[in-house]
């Protein structure tokens, strides 16, 4: 009696499996997996080789085996016909591009400006940090206030320093943050006026917001520059800041409402049926039980639009206020530093500048998005 | 307060605490607030320009304009009007949105589909790509094309000298201009024919097929006739681009005829796989070698030639090592036969009627060259920098549409057999545009709108044109702004409706 089916020897041992680990068999999975792959890797590979060494001998230092010229440098070494970069050129004129024309000798102003915002908007950035009411209401009310007399001086013996003299990063900043700080109320409004059942108020927010969602930029800040002292009453001046201020404002609220109906929409019914069922008001109800919630989904799509509003403020140059790419743009011709770099190092700095900013801000917006994904969306 | 009037039995509240009441009271009140704000502008204003002795009105259109354009599509001069002068800016700013589109949207999918790419080195490169370029303002990217790269090109008398006689220097990109004569008309109305003829042939016989499970009789004997026919063309074309890498070849004058022939009977024959991974690995070289020697021209020669045939023979393992499985429900459309009536059709008219297309090529005088058709350095400085920041975003899009698509449905189409291009391509892709297309028309349409920044480097588009120079010399503010934001409000309108047709036609119908 056999039974067929009792193992009388016993199966071969697999192989052991190729390399599954180390750089080896990494690179076989992620760059040569199929013969394609191997093919697009090798070009890609060429392509680097081609790249790579003049774009570093542009950039790098002569220290680091470039040939670009380190801060410290004289014109004359910008000037030969090897050389790259001029960072020379950017660190002796740093100062104009961070200050513009403010007055030197007042430079403790524009830093003591920059150390309060930092003081402030840390702490508001991290989640663990306590006393975030106050805190927010430090930085969104307090600080602008302080920033605005700092800055324009005339109280306190501080010598009054026009905003035509302004300029530089703090000029880039000053608009964003301005543009921000006022286009969230402006933006939150809106978007609960959208959301109204009441049919004026909705229309009258849709006009609004559409109107300025429609149009680029650049003419809300043209219309801001040329139409608004038409509509001040005779005699009323504004200031060019305060008109781009007021163009970038405008316009920011209109994104920034609908970033903020994205959130008001995601919130279930029954939110607002709760509310209402407690007998709260209307406004009592937005404040405590709507917008708490709308706002937290929402703080990435915020940074968001901040990130877009701090890249579009470079475009307030076209109406001559000197922000970092004005200066940058005016800088360039100047003779002093003339070389054949100048403008090409000038626009890389400004661009390494609006990158770190935007980088770090679109990481940050990600970083919270993930922290405030609870896992039991939709 | 609200605790205690619900002890009384009906509850009475004072007309102002009925909401109905109320939300009209609300409307009033700030109906009311917005008209005296507007009243208040109004008066100002008017008070305003009575004051600088200012009239209103639009009759500034029809006076003559007495300032020139540098790049116009139409006729326009000194003596034209104003309203010529908006025409000219608004269809500067549609030829720079609908060319910067074109190409943002070939490099932006390109992009897409490079960042969820299973090849690390391709990934990492297409993300460093879109981080770098979203974080930076596009005004900077702008200057940096217009005044570090395009006005640092070399003078008029060293220009760059790119094949089919483009030349690249300060003053922008010279190109021969095509000089086409009357019968032209006739060809490209046989192209549109053509195009339409081959649409027509190819919705017909997939229906065809659909119903019956085949392609037409006469379609398929039809579609192996041309796809020799194109297999003589396209392998005439590799041989003699062949002939510029191994001397040999091109040593022998009837080679690429003989070559050409063989191929295409080969193509009827069941080996005709092979003739096209030939014809794949000649261009290939061919290709390879001219970038390599453009890239690293320093390097000795040998090494070039070498380089370009280990590419090549990639090509050819790539080609050979591909999945030859049958594709999905007897392939896709034999693409053949449509693209030999597309050119083959146009061409027999050009032939017939006897038409000429001759081009103007740009010659070098002494100062500037003359002749050809010279694209001003600010159009292809606005071009290259929309196309290059646009793409960024068009590559999010696309990559996040496709992420979209849920792995099951991609698993599901594995499990019917389908193979990776059938699977992208009938499954994965039309779902994924459904995600896709709305985003991106508004990638579109901020496209159009940015278009606007060329004002600032002196592109002459409507802002520029006419928000710049038209203003300024007329002063009428109120009018100029008005017109041209009532320009982008109804492109922008018009783009919104669509998408709302879209998404209408698109929406997912769940049960």
């Amino acid at each position: 009696m056999s039974f067929s089916y009792v193992r009388d020897h016993m199966v071969e041992p697999r192989p052991a499996p190729v390399n599954t680990a180390g750089p080896i068999a990494w690179a076989r999975r992620n760059l040569f997996a199929t013969p394609s792959d191997s093919l697009m890797t090798i070009l890609a590979i060429v392509l680097l080789i081609w790249a790579i060494p003049p774009i570093y001998g542009f950039v790098a230092p002569n220290f680091l085996g470039g040939d670009a010229v380190p801060p410290g440098g004289i014109v004359e070494e910008c000037r030969l016909e090897t050389a790259g970069a001029c960072w020379a050129y950017i660190s002796a004129r740093m100062s104009f591009f961070i200050y513009g024309f403010y007055p030197a000798e007042e430079y403790w102003r524009p830093n003591l400006v920059f150390a309060l915002g930092a003081l402030l908007i840390v702490p508001l950035l991290i989640p663990r940090v306590p006393f975030k009411r106050t805190n927010a209401i430090l930085f969104f009310v307090v600080y602008p206030v302080i920033c605005f007399y700092l800055l324009n001086g005339g109280v306190l013996g501080m010598r009054p320093v026009p905003t035509e003299q302004w300029g530089g990063l703090l000029v880039t900043l000053i608009i964003s943050l301005v543009g921000i700080i006022c286009s969230i109320p402006i933006g939150i409004l809106l978007a609960l006026g959208r959301q109204s059942k009441l049919p004026i108020i909705k229309t009258l927010c849709v006009m609004f917001i559409e109107l300025w969602r429609a149009v680029p930029l650049i003419t809300v800040l043209f219309m801001a520059s040329v139409m608004l002292p038409l509509f001040m009453p005779q005699g009323t001046t504004v200031d060019k800041l305060l008109r781009a201020l007021v163009g970038v404002t405008l316009f920011s609220s209109a994104y920034l409402a609908e970033v903020v109906r994205g959130g008001l929409q995601a919130l279930p019914r029954g939110q607002y049926e709760a509310a209402s069922s407690l007998g709260l008001s209307y406004w009592k109800s937005m404040w405590f039980i709507i917008l708490p919630q709308a706002l937290k989904h929402v703080i990435p799509g915020i940074v968001n639009s901040f990130i877009a509003l701090f890249k579009d403020t470079s475009l307030v140059s076209i109406v001559g206020i000197f922000d970092l790419l004005n200066t940058v743009q005016a800088a360039s011709s100047d003779i002093e530093w003339s070389s054949p770099t100048q403008a090409i190092t000038g626009y890389l700095f400004a661009g390494m500048v609006f990158w770190v900013f935007c980088f770090a801000m679109s990481r940050y917006s990600i970083w919270m998005e993930r922290r405030l994904d609870t896992g039991h969306k939709g | 307060m609200a605790v205690q009037d619900n002890l009384a039995a009906p509850p009475r509240t004072a007309f102002y605490n009925d909401p109905v009441i109320r939300g009209i009271i609300y409307q009033i009140v700030v109906a009311g607030l917005v008209v005296a704000f507007l009243a208040w502008i109004i008066f100002n204003t008017a008070q305003n320009l009575a004051a600088q002795n200012k009239s209103t009105g639009f009759g500034f259109l029809f006076e003559t304009s007495g300032f020139g354009i540098s790049f116009t599509l139409i006729p326009f001069d000194r003596s034209s009007y104003y309203w010529q002068a908006f025409v000219v800016g608004l269809l500067n700013t549609l030829l720079v949105a609908v060319i910067g589109i074109v190409f943002a949207t070939m490099l932006g999918f390109v992009l897409g589909v490079a960042r969820l790419s299973s090849n690390w080195l391709i990934a990492r490169f297409a993300t460093v790509y879109v981080e770098v370029i979203r974080n930076i303002p596009l005004l900077l990217q702008l200057f940096f094309w217009y005044f570090a790269v395009l006005k640092a090109m070399p003078a008029v008398r060293q220009s760059f000298e790119l094949p089919l006689s483009i030349f690249v220097n300060q003053r922008g990109i010279i190109v021969p201009r095509p000089l086409p004569d009357a019968e032209i008309f006739w060809v490209v109305v046989a192209a549109a024919a053509a195009l339409v003829g081959a649409i027509a042939l190819v919705v017909w016989a997939t229906r065809v097929r659909t119903r019956t499970g085949h392609y037409p009789v006469s379609v398929a004997q039809g579609s192996r006739f041309a796809g020799a026919i194109v297999a003589f063309l396209v392998g005439y074309l590799a041989i003699s681009m062949l002939g510029s890498v191994v001397p040999a070849v091109s040593a022998v004058s009837f080679l690429p005829l003989i070559g050409a022939l063989v191929l295409a009977g080969l193509s009827l024959t069941k080996y005709g796989f092979y003739g096209r991974v030939f014809i794949g690995t000649a261009i290939g070289w061919a290709v390879a070698d001219f970038l390599l020697s453009g890239m690293f021209g320093w390097l000795p020669r040998g090494v070039i030639v070498l380089g370009a045939a280990l590419i090549a023979l990639g090509v050819a393992w790539t080609m050979l090592t591909s999945d030859r499985r049958p594709a999905a429900t007897e392939g896709k459309f034999p693409l053949a036969l449509p693209i030999l009536i597309v050119v083959a059709i146009p061409a027999l008219v050009y032939w017939l009627t006897g038409a000429s297309l001759a081009f103007e090529i740009p010659v070098l005088e002494r100062f500037n060259f003359a002749g050809g058709l010279q694209l001003v350095p600010e159009m292809v400085a606005l071009v290259v920098g929309l196309t290059i920041y646009t793409a960024a975003f068009i590559a999010e899009n696309v990559r996040s549409g496709i992420q979209a698509v849920s792995k099951g449905q991609t698993e599901a189409a594995s499990s019917l057999g389908l193979r990776e291009g059938d699977r992208l391509r009938l499954v994965v892709v039309p779902q994924a545009m459904r995600v896709i297309i709305p985003p991106l028309t508004s990638q579109y349409l901020n496209l159009t709108k940015n278009s606007s920044l060329g004002a600032a480097i002196g592109y002459p588009e409507l802002v520029n044109v006419f928000m710049g120079t038209t203003l300024n010399q007329t002063g009428k503010a109120i009018e100029v702004i008005a017109i041209t934001m009532l320009v982008y409000l109804t492109l922008s309108l018009t783009t919104s409706a669509f998408m709302n047709w879209y998404n209408a036609r698109v929406a997912l119908v769940e049960r």
